[in-house]
């Protein structure tokens, strides 16, 4: 007799459970995830630069059910006028959540998390910024999750980093960020918020993927030497189809445009 | 000998940052670094070839002021001795009171806002820039100071070199089929005086149709198109 699997809603179909009140996995034993992805496949991701007229440079970035929205402002004067740096701009980064981005009312004060990765996003991304041309400036930056569902700093890196160059802050290399983790003894990339919570690992990568140069990388869990080097093989993968996203994004913009005039000749 | 190396896009491609668009003996122009040998783009513009110097021609970002750029700006402060004007540049400028006018202003005597106030829009001319240090302006030649009539349309200060053209092609096509006069900051605010509103408004259409397609080749043509349509509707 097969096992009948009964699942339980709690909250919005978070957990499920089999009739035996253990928890269901995660991953099938074909290495089918929770959702019907692949180990190694992405959310379907949507990108589009240009969002806000206000900003200097924005963007907005969907994967799966967690949406990003960033936007970027100067290079500015900073005030108060003694936290400019003489030689370089300072980069400002804001990481916050929307009170609705998740299922319990989020207070809208910057939580200790948020701090902490406000913090992480800035460095992941000042390393592609070419801080000297703009002494004595801040370049502020900002990124609001409008609804989370996991990967949110990676994919507010993508957003960010889209925005910057927006922005026409000129950068080394865009910067593409994936999450990879382990579930179920599988290691899965670009995880969703069940996967997180429920598995064993999360390790958030990030990389300006042109010079092959890693400028995030956190480990909360543990995996053993050839995990690590397999995760991080693809986590590469991975960063190397969201790099290819944002290239495509950031031109399609102005090609659309000069297809629809080239394409209606002298008309 | 450049031909044989190496380029991995066209004229007026549009590249964005850390794309690889040359390997080999040409030189970085501007928005371009070389590193190990190899060209890369270090802005979202279009790529221009020059007897071997690879330029990207920016399609967004600040304005950086250079010295002898005519700006327009707005007075935003007045301290003791000097105005403070927004240029839309990352810091704000100073325009020094013997700088001011072609007048010399007595300190001693005068009030520094009985020449120009807050929220006046001027016509100026950058003196000194130095990276990290607020540029400085004059107001000091004929055609620079306060601007009293007329309209001003702000664009993104990247796209000003579009708006003037080819030796000056396009801001003078402009003039010729509207018959205002224009006057076009290098930070992206545009002056133009007309002689009606309606001419002035010829103007901005204009300028916002040369901002939105700015990349797309054979620009000139299709604004004197629009220009000429316009003007036989209005007579």
């Amino acid at each position: 007799m097969g096992v009948c699997l009964e699942e339980y809603q709690l909250g919005e179909g978070k957990v499920r459970l089999n009739m035996a009140g253990e928890q269901r996995r995660l991953i099938s034993d074909d290495g089918v995830r929770h959702d019907g992805r692949r180990p190694d496949e992405l959310r379907p991701i949507k990108m589009s630069v240009g969002v806000l007229k206000n900003a200097n440079g924005s963007a907005y970035v969907e994967q799966g059910n967690t949406k990003i929205l960033a936007a970027v402002y100067g290079p500015r004067s900073v005030h108060p006028r003694h936290l400019a740096y003489p030689d370089k701009a300072r980069v400002r980064c804001r990481y916050h959540m929307a009170p609705f981005s998740v299922e319990t009312r989020k207070s809208p004060a910057p939580s200790r998390r948020e701090v902490e990765l406000s913090k992480v996003l800035r460095e992941a991304l000042s390393h592609a910024i070419l801080l000297e041309q703009f002494p004595s400036t801040a370049i502020d930056i900002f990124v609001e999750v409008l609804e989370a569902d996991g990967s949110t700093r990676c994919a507010g890196i993508n957003a960010a980093s889209l925005a910057l160059a927006d922005a026409g802050i000129p950068m080394k290399d865009l910067v593409a960020a994936c999450a990879v983790g382990k579930v179920d003894g599988y290691l899965v990339v670009d995880l969703t918020d069940l996967e997180d919570k429920n598995g064993e690992v999360d390790m958030p990568f990030a990389m300006m993927y042109g010079k092959r140069k890693v400028t995030l990388l956190q480990l909360d869990g543990k995996l053993s030497y050839e995990e690590f080097l397999k995760a991080v093989d693809m986590a590469v993968v991975a960063c190397e189809r969201i790099y290819m996203m944002q290239k495509e994004a950031l031109k399609q913009r102005y090609l659309t445009l000069r297809k629809s005039i080239e394409g209606g000749g002298s008309t | 000998m450049c031909d044989t190396l190496p380029v991995y896009f066209k004229d007026w491609d549009v590249v964005v940052p850390g794309e690889l668009l040359a390997e080999g003996n040409y030189r970085p122009g501007s928005n371009v670094y070389k590193e190990d040998g190899k060209l890369y783009s270090n802005a979202v513009g279009i790529l221009k070839f020059n007897r071997g110097v690879v330029n990207v021609v920016p399609l967004s970002g600040p304005y950086i002021p250079k010295v002898g750029d005519l700006v327009i700006g707005e007075v935003i402060d007045i301290t003791a001795s000097s105005y403070v004007v927004d240029i839309r540049a990352p810091h704000v400028a100073f325009l020094n009171a013997s700088e001011a006018s072609v007048k010399p202003l007595n300190l001693h005597e005068e009030d520094l806002r009985k020449l120009y106030d807050v929220g006046d829009m001027l016509v100026a001319k950058v003196i000194s820039f130095e990276r990290a240090f607020n540029p400085s302006l004059t107001c000091k030649e004929k055609g620079l100071g306060k601007i009293t009539k007329g309209s001003i349309i702000a664009i993104p200060a990247v796209k000003v070199p579009r708006l003037i053209g080819r030796r000056r092609s396009m801001i003078s096509l402009i003039k010729s089929e509207t018959g205002c006069e224009v006057v076009v900051g290098q930070n992206g605010y545009i002056w133009v005086v007309g002689e009606n509103p309606e001419d002035e408004d010829l103007v901005a259409e204009a300028v916002r149709r040369i901002v939105e397609e700015a990349h797309v080749a054979g620009l000139t043509a299709r604004v004197m198109q629009m220009l000429k349509n316009k003007k036989r509707k209005k007579s």
